[in-house]
């Protein structure tokens, strides 16, 4: 035991290798491996008459993707989904991350986080299916409407062309509502989390200088949140981007992206159009990374 | 004349805490006024009063005349140097600097021009562009001074600005304070646990102990003349005779006596007239250049301090040698009970 730890302290290398090496490998050949096999895949072709996958290097089932209007309102419908989705969930979060990191202290401020990760500890199709209950066109959302006189309301809503639908849980909004509810924790917590790290000196001194609170707040809280925003939203359009339970279970029937995938890969069989669909994402959050990091999202870091 | 800053009778209360404890004072304008003490005897409190950040449990706070006591920072004519800067990562040096104005609405043109003067005034005119983080501590220092200084404030506010510097660094920046405040002609009230600090700058200090205020009065006063022991002991670095060691070594009172003003004798030597003595045992030579401090215990209980110049040689003394501790009665300052 001694001689294995003065081996170790002597040469660092080797101590550090020790460490790394397993976890590496397991990210290597695991993950990027198998990422990599699907790229691979989506470079082949299925063939139309035989339904085989064609194993030579094609850009054939992009050209499928861009060009069939049915792929590209997939593609429409799931970014507009993701990014409204992100909108609100920033939206409701900066509120409550903001009272977590800078107002909130002991049994206050463990209750907020407990009740923020609370959620995440339930299964994930139990909630789906539970909303599914709360939207329906009996379930106790439409009831409330109904017993505050409010029933209009929610049927003009539901009348909106696009987004609506014969019930909540038959139509975007009501899907809307569940990916919000879903990934609202993974917006809050990396944004109380850039709050938290925000001096309180700076708040001072902003006041100190003449700053009213909504100055400080426009001036110094939210560009200094904006790292947070930037990690949480990463969070809530890359889950938006890829889930397929929620389309499936609660909303309209169009296709998302995650889906289609799904549907591809299993029912058609059709690998290559599904590793092309998940192609979709990938590029998509890097085309959203180089925004953010245009707008200096990245710079407190 | 209105005075600057007025406290009457403020106690501020954390739980069980008195963080600051009834206290009551004036600044007078154009003062340069320091408040000293350990950390956690209400200083920093007494400052935040003053900022806006806190609010007394009882009574008042004054600016020029006007009770602020609920006055929110942002509607005070006072700025503050914060002990970490508090410089905003996001902006540049110049927006820094110009972020007062801006948020009282003053045209960007103008406040450029106005924030470039306050950079020129603390001598990083060519630093403008660049990000506090790339600042070494002295320069974020300056440029937290010259923020603070954009408004104009009647009172500047300084909670241990120069704790984060160097030795050196700290020294220049002193006598830059001192001079810039006597320019600008504004209040400043600066707070620090520095005593040598707090003496060399000062026009007034107020020494703090547990939220209240020992003493306030002139540097050389403070030092001459403590009122209590803990300001002999905090301010002076002074011996203190307690109730007990002072009726031990014949005297009526508590009093404290410098360790300047003691010298080390021989056991069995006599005492001059005048001269009090108390026979001891040093324990400790700590040599410090020009003179050397010797710790002695006293017979009567208790361990002093002399200090004693190179040029009169240790005559063959070491830890452990009987000696006698002697110092002129009418050196010694009687201290409150």
């Amino acid at each position: 035991m001694r001689a294995a730890s003065t081996f170790f302290w002597r040469r660092p290398y080797w101590y550090l290798a020790l460490l790394l090496v397993p976890p590496l490998l397991w990210f290597g050949t695991v993950y990027v491996g198998s990422l990599f096999a699907l790229l691979a895949q989506s470079f082949y072709r299925i063939d139309d008459f035989t339904a085989q996958i064609v194993r030579e290097p094609t850009l054939a089932t992009y050209k499928q993707l861009v060009t069939q209007p049915a792929n590209i309102d997939i593609v429409l419908r799931t970014v507009t989904m993701a990014i409204a989705v992100t909108i609100a969930c920033a939206i409701i979060a900066l509120p409550i991350a903001t009272y977590m990191a800078r107002y909130a202290t002991g049994r206050m401020k463990a209750f907020f986080y407990v009740g923020v990760m609370l959620p995440m500890w339930t299964s994930y199709l139990v909630k789906v299916y539970a909303w599914r209950q709360l939207l329906a066109k009996e379930g106790i959302i439409a009831w409330v409407f109904g017993k505050l006189g409010l029933s209009g309301v929610l049927d003009t809503l539901l009348a909106t062309p696009g987004i609506g639908g014969p019930s909540l849980s038959s139509s975007y909004i009501g899907m809307f509502l569940v990916f919000v509810y879903m990934w609202l924790p993974f917006m809050i917590l990396p944004m109380a989390a850039a709050l938290e790290r925000v001096p309180g000196s700076l708040l001072q001194a902003s006041a100190d200088l003449g700053a009213k609170p909504a100055q400080t707040f426009r001036n110094v809280v939210l560009p200094l949140a904006i790292p947070g925003i930037a990690a949480g939203s990463v969070f809530t359009f890359s889950l938006t981007l890829g889930d397929y339970i929620i389309p499936s279970v609660v909303g309209a029937p169009g296709y998302f992206i995650g889906m289609m995938v799904y549907t591809q890969q299993g029912l058609a069989g059709n690998i290559p159009l599904a590793a092309a669909f998940s192609v979709v994402p990938i590029v998509l959050i890097f085309i959203y990374l180089s925004i953010a990091k245009r707008f200096g999202a990245f710079d407190a870091l | 004349m209105t005075a600057a800053i007025e406290f009457r009778g403020v106690s501020r209360i954390y739980g069980e805490v008195r963080a600051v404890d009834d206290v009551s004072f004036t600044v007078e304008p154009g003062e340069f006024f320091a408040m000293l003490g350990p950390s956690g005897s209400g200083k920093t409190t007494c400052l935040r009063l003053v900022a806006g950040f806190d609010t007394p449990d009882r009574g008042q706070v004054l600016l020029d005349g006007a009770d602020v006591s609920s006055t929110p920072p942002y509607d005070r004519n006072v700025n503050t140097v914060f002990q970490d800067y508090a410089l905003f990562p996001h902006m540049t040096v110049l927006q820094n600097v110009a972020y007062g104005p801006r948020v009282r609405g003053v045209g960007a043109a103008e406040r450029d021009k106005h924030a470039r003067e306050m950079l020129e005034l603390v001598q990083l005119g060519a630093q403008g562009e660049r990000r506090p983080a790339q600042l070494s501590g002295g320069q974020r220092q300056r440029v937290a001074l010259a923020r603070a200084l954009i408004n104009h404030p009647k009172v500047l506010l300084l909670d241990e600005p120069l704790g984060a510097l160097d030795l050196k660094l700290r020294e220049e920046m002193q006598i830059e304070l001192k001079s810039l405040q006597k320019k600008l002609g504004i209040t400043f009230v600066y707070v620090t646990h520095d005593q040598g600090e707090a003496l060399s700058m000062a026009d007034r200090v107020a020494v703090f102990n547990k939220g209240r205020i020992e003493q306030l009065a002139a540097p050389r006063e403070l030092y001459l003349k403590p009122a209590t022991a803990f300001v002999a002991r905090f301010v002076g670095s002074a011996n203190v005779a307690e109730a007990t060691l002072a009726q031990a070594l014949g005297a009526t009172a508590p009093f404290a006596i410098r360790a300047e003003n003691i010298d080390v004798l021989d056991a069995t030597a006599a005492a001059p007239a005048g001269v009090a003595t108390a026979p001891g045992t040093v324990v400790a030579v700590q040599f410090h250049g020009a003179a050397s401090r010797w710790q002695v215990t006293l017979d009567a209980g208790g361990t002093w301090s002399a200090l004693i110049p190179e040029s009169r040689g240790v005559n063959g003394r070491t830890v452990g040698t009987r000696v006698q501790l002697a110092w002129p009665r009418d050196a010694a300052v009687p201290l409150q009970a």
